[in-house]
């Protein structure tokens, strides 16, 4: 079919859709009217169990089981992605990054470069504040898991290639994956055997506003931020190791 | 305000199906997944909001036994948690395939992607 025929197609069909969507969307109460039993039952029993943060609650206790899927999702899709990009990687890889690196150097200016390699204590310092405080504030595994995976990226953007090559031991970052994904099964483990459910909160609860509080949820946070920092890392070299070759072909 | 979240919802979804159908470059046509996807983000936020909009973050008052605020809701934020990871996963492998497909066939446009060749 012909760009122009499939784009009259799709206006028609868009047209349809959207004409039912308004429809559909005009019927749902008023935004702020929805009933909330859910988050209120959510928000008094994040009470009981002494966490702060109630997204989190919702994220790593109520629906921890979820979670463990959503993780899982993650972990395969990182391998995923990794056995597709792999499929062409070069061998000569290290020694054309150095090469790379030579070539590079001129082009990054000095100043990015020195402010790229400071900028990368205090991220990493961001990640794990925003990890293990995942049952207090806004953040958790998920989000600091992003942030330190975000610190490797910086040291790319820095020009510094060779110290990226480095810098990320290959077979340490899948197993930081591996032992993230494990974690999260065997503290749901832990439930099974001390509270009788798969993924109980067993842990002490503690106070809510102390940084160990909420039994699980601190815990499977610190595990699933492992898991992400993992599986981001992984996506991310494995792009960067693309864009390597490419710059060796092209 | 009432109703208009859900229609920007509606127009996210909408303006990413037409922007897939339409591209002319993979990343392109990813980057409109995302776009219809973000429609799911806006409606799930929309159905958990209610005035005055507290975060649900409790602080302090969990320890006095006191009657929780009314806050958003915190179950359609932790949906939205997961829908962003999905789609971040998502977006990972379709980029990926994107370059293996770039790789074989020496073309960035969808439509040159039509015939398989063994």
């Amino acid at each position: 079919m012909s760009r122009r025929g499939r784009g009259i197609l799709a206006g028609v069909a868009l047209a349809v859709l959207g004409v039912v969507l308004c429809v559909a969307l005009l019927d749902l109460p008023r935004v702020g009217d929805a009933p909330k039993t859910y988050g209120d039952n959510a928000v008094a029993l994040s009470q009981r169990h002494q966490t702060a943060e109630v997204v989190n609650f919702v994220t790593y206790d109520l629906r921890g089981f979820d979670t463990l899927g959503e993780e899982l999702i993650l972990f395969t899709a990182a391998i995923g992605s990794a056995v597709l990009l792999r499929a062409s990687r070069g061998e000569r890889r290290d020694e054309e990054a150095s090469e790379r690196e030579e070539e590079r150097g001129p082009r990054t200016a000095d100043a990015l470069r020195a402010f790229g390699a400071a900028l990368v204590g205090p991220f990493v310092l961001v990640g794990l504040y925003v990890v293990v405080h995942g049952n207090l504030t806004p953040g958790g595994g998920f989000q600091g898991g992003v942030i330190l995976a975000g610190a490797l990226l910086l040291v790319y953007a820095a020009g510094q290639t060779v110290a990226l090559q480095r810098l990320r031991p290959m077979p340490l970052v899948e197993v930081a994956e591996a032992v993230g994904a494990l974690g999260y099964a065997l503290v749901g483990l832990g439930g099974l055997v001390a509270a009788g459910a798969f993924l109980d909160n067993f842990l002490p609860l503690g106070t809510s506003g102390a940084l160990l509080s909420g039994g699980t949820v601190p815990l499977l946070s610190v595990v699933v931020g492992l898991e992400v920092t993992g599986a981001i890392t992984l996506v991310l070299s494995e792009f960067l190791d693309q864009q390597l070759i490419g710059e060796e072909q092209g | 305000m009432s109703v208009l979240p859900y229609l920007v919802a509606g127009w996210l979804l909408l303006v990413g199906i037409w922007g897939v159908v339409n591209s002319r470059h993979v990343v392109h046509l990813i980057v409109c997944v995302s776009v219809a996807q973000a429609g799911t983000y806006v409606l799930f936020l929309a159905i958990g909001w209610r005035a005055p909009g507290a975060a649900p973050i409790l602080g302090d008052l969990t320890s006095g036994g006191k009657k929780p605020p009314p806050v958003v809701d915190p179950v359609v934020q932790a949906l939205t948690l997961t829908d962003v990871v999905v789609q971040a996963t998502v977006a990972a492998v379709l980029l990926a395939l994107g370059l293996q497909a770039h790789k074989r066939f020496r073309t960035t446009d969808p439509d040159g992607l039509r015939a398989i060749r063994g």
